[in-house]
């Protein structure tokens, strides 16, 4: 958690956004993350950003599933309680299949969406700074911070260059904090909008 | 010489006007933000009142048992169970919109996704009051909870399918939950950035769960709503399936058949989609969401009716074939004595006419599209298949093997009705309140297709493709 200071391009389509991104990487600044209000298809890749590994932790939470399920009822009907239920044999294994199937599924979407909140620290209550409210209606937001050995000027005119709609210095919080939006009047929010 | 086409011409766009993303954002937020209208007011209060009566109908049935119900020893399913599966079935169109079309990569699911999937959750909601209700007893549910307790380490039996069905509704409505909630997180952050009023402010903030839209939290949702979609789908036909073993794995004539789980989950689909017409139709009315929930997805879905309704319809005709072709004689005399016919032969043909019949007429493309027609229609098909439900059930009960234990006529009380009108108080207050405080479309999902499957991309396709060779090349060669 800390406070940092960014110079933000806002974009406003996805071709002059992707032109961008690569013009920023090959130009050696530092990209804090760029805000979309919904998933545009390959700038992960744009971006450097390695793959996901979030449908990997599904598989395991689904193997879970299914190892519980299964010892769990077959400790039950052979060891801890064997009833005669109709002279059925104590072990069914077909009549375990939907259980089993069940718990798969819980346990592998319950697991992967916790995982998911866990890792984009997201929560109710959670508050974070946010660039540009329109970050997530029309614009497309990407910040790169500000070093001491950066030249704000002139990644400002490198943005403007680039065709970005809107460039302005603004600081951040970049960790998150528990609050209400609403209540959210931050400390460190001093921003200058350069251009429009 | 033209060049080839770029994209069919029978394909029509997702979403028609000449939006931007903006537009997207506007045209879904504003019912949102606005107040309620005087509509909104008088659909909710009745529907409040509805979920009223419920609750003193099931008051009458806690406080006096399940005798208010008029369900006696022979015909110990009636209405309640009826309504369990057919709630249960209405649940399934949400999903099967939101995750097997999402696999078939359907692009038009966008435009319904969001408020299908509402309705998933609301119509599993009303379906599991009816079996928890129906135990009577219900401070005892529970006991189908598998833990250890202090009678003795007596456990639940693993063999029964009405304990499949504990664990299959429960996980069938976590998950989907899960699904329709990941995938609103975005669209709350998109009306909490938009919130001019301090509770609006507060409310979404909490219900966004502090979304951003970074990159990488949406490369982490792309995959989880994959994956989501992936379990969902094998879930939702385990669903049905499970349900129809509640019926399928007994000695009951009539129950007994190995057609069940494909016949009960063709149906499910069949009615959920007839309730998504039903809310759709009336929500981009009201809502002024014709641009999104286009003529072309009214008719997409008039099709998947069309196809379940005679799957439906060719599962009827088999197990009357079945039943005379199996000799044996239960089976024959409650297919062919005490279900097409005997007293309660009227239910048997109003469930033909309204499920095999009636949804025919939708292979006439003019039908498909007639907006009046097919809210009509989803309504007689949600009759239909609630009758489905109830000849399966009644007709199979009412003259078991005893003679003497015959039950000839069964009347629901004023009770059970209520209970059934309550579920639907609870159903439609959730929609209500749904539909005016939750965007009824999945705005991040809209905009992802907008470039291209709105209708301005089509149009400048549309001079692309008129182009001849030399012209396109001169003018994209050096685009690249």
């Amino acid at each position: 958690m800390s406070v940092k200071k960014f110079v933000v391009g806002c974009f406003d389509d996805e071709k002059t956004l992707f032109p961008a991104v690569k013009n920023t990487r090959k130009a050696g600044y530092k990209i804090h993350d760029v805000y979309t209000p919904f998933p545009i298809h390959g700038l992960d890749h744009a971006m450097g950003l390695r793959d996901t590994s979030l449908h990997t932790a599904g598989f395991i939470y689904a193997l879970t599933g299914t190892t519980t399920a299964l010892t769990f009822m077959s400790w039950v009907f052979t060891k801890d309680w064997p009833l005669n239920i109709g002279g059925k044999p104590h072990f069914p294994l077909p009549a375990f299949i939907p259980i089993v199937f069940e718990l798969t599924v819980l346990c592998a979407a319950v697991g992967m969406v916790l995982t998911f909140c866990y890792l984009c620290q997201l929560a109710p209550f959670v508050t974070k700074d946010h660039f540009h409210l329109r970050a997530t209606d029309d614009l497309f937001v990407m910040p790169i911070e500000v070093t001491d050995k950066t030249n704000v000027e002139e990644v400002k005119a490198f943005f403007k260059n680039a065709g970005a709609v809107e460039v302005f210095e603004k600081e951040a919080e970049t960790g998150w904090w528990l609050g209400r939006y609403d209540k959210a009047k931050k400390a460190f929010e001093k921003e200058e909008i350069v251009t429009a | 010489m033209s060049l080839l086409r770029y994209e069919s011409q029978v394909r029509e766009p997702l979403v028609d006007g000449h939006k931007t993303y903006h537009d997207v954002t506007e045209d879904i937020c504003k019912p949102v933000e606005a107040a309620p209208t005087r509509l909104w007011w008088i659909g909710f209060i009745i529907s409040v009142a509805l979920l009223l009566f419920g609750a003193v109908s099931l008051y009458k049935e806690v406080v006096y048992g399940t005798g208010m119900w008029n369900l006696n020893k022979t015909i110990g399913w009636g209405w309640d169970i009826t309504n369990f599966v057919w709630w249960v079935g209405i649940g399934h169109a949400g999903t099967l919109i939101s995750a097997i079309l999402l696999l078939f990569r359907q692009g038009w699911r966008t435009g319904v996704n969001r408020a299908a999937e509402a309705m998933t959750i609301f119509a599993v909601i009303c379906a599991g009051q009816f079996p928890i209700w129906h135990m009577g007893r219900v401070w005892m549910a529970f006991f189908v909870m598998p833990y250890p307790n202090t009678r003795g380490p007596l456990w639940v039996n693993f063999n029964s399918p009405l304990l499949w069905d504990v664990f299959a509704i429960s996980t069938y409505f976590t998950v989907s939950l899960l699904f329709w909630y990941s995938g609103l997180i975005p669209d709350m952050a998109t009306l909490r950035d938009r919130a001019k009023k301090k509770w609006a402010k507060a409310f979404y903030g909490v219900a966004s769960f502090g979304w951003t839209g970074s990159t990488k939290h949406w490369q982490r949702h792309e995959s989880l709503s994959l994956v989501l979609a992936g379990l969902s789908t094998p879930l939702v036909l385990s669903v049905h399936t499970i349900v129809s073993f509640d019926f399928a794995t007994s000695v009951i004539p009539g129950w007994h058949t190995t057609i069940f789980p494909p016949y009960f989950v063709a149906g499910a689909i069949f009615s959920g989609f007839a309730m998504v017409q039903t809310l759709m139709l009336v929500t981009r009315k009201i809502m002024n969401l014709e641009d999104y929930i286009t003529i072309s997805h009214i008719e997409n879905m008039n099709k998947v009716i069309v196809l379940t309704g005679s799957i439906v319809g060719c599962a009827y005709l088999t197990e009357l074939f079945m039943a005379w072709y199996s000799a044996v004689k239960y089976e024959q005399d409650i297919f062919f004595k005490y279900r097409i016919a005997g007293p309660y032969g009227w239910s048997y043909w109003l469930m033909m006419t309204c499920n095999v019949i009636t949804p025919q007429l939708f292979w006439s493309k003019k039908l498909r599209r007639n907006i009046a027609f097919t809210f009509l229609m989803s309504i007689v098909v949600n009759v239909g298949m609630w009758f489905e439900r109830f000849v399966i059930i009644v007709s199979s009960l009412y003259r078991d093997y005893l003679p003497s234990s015959w039950s000839v006529y069964y009347r629901p009380t004023i009770w059970e009705v209520g209970f059934y009108l309550g579920s639907f108080g609870l159903f439609f207050t959730c929609y209500f309140l749904f539909s005016k405080y939750f965007p009824v479309i999945a705005i991040a999902e809209i905009k992802h297709v907008l470039k291209k499957n709105g209708e301005s991309y089509k149009e400048q396709m549309d001079g692309i493709e008129e182009q001849s060779v030399e012209e396109f090349a001169h003018e994209h060669a050096h685009a690249h």
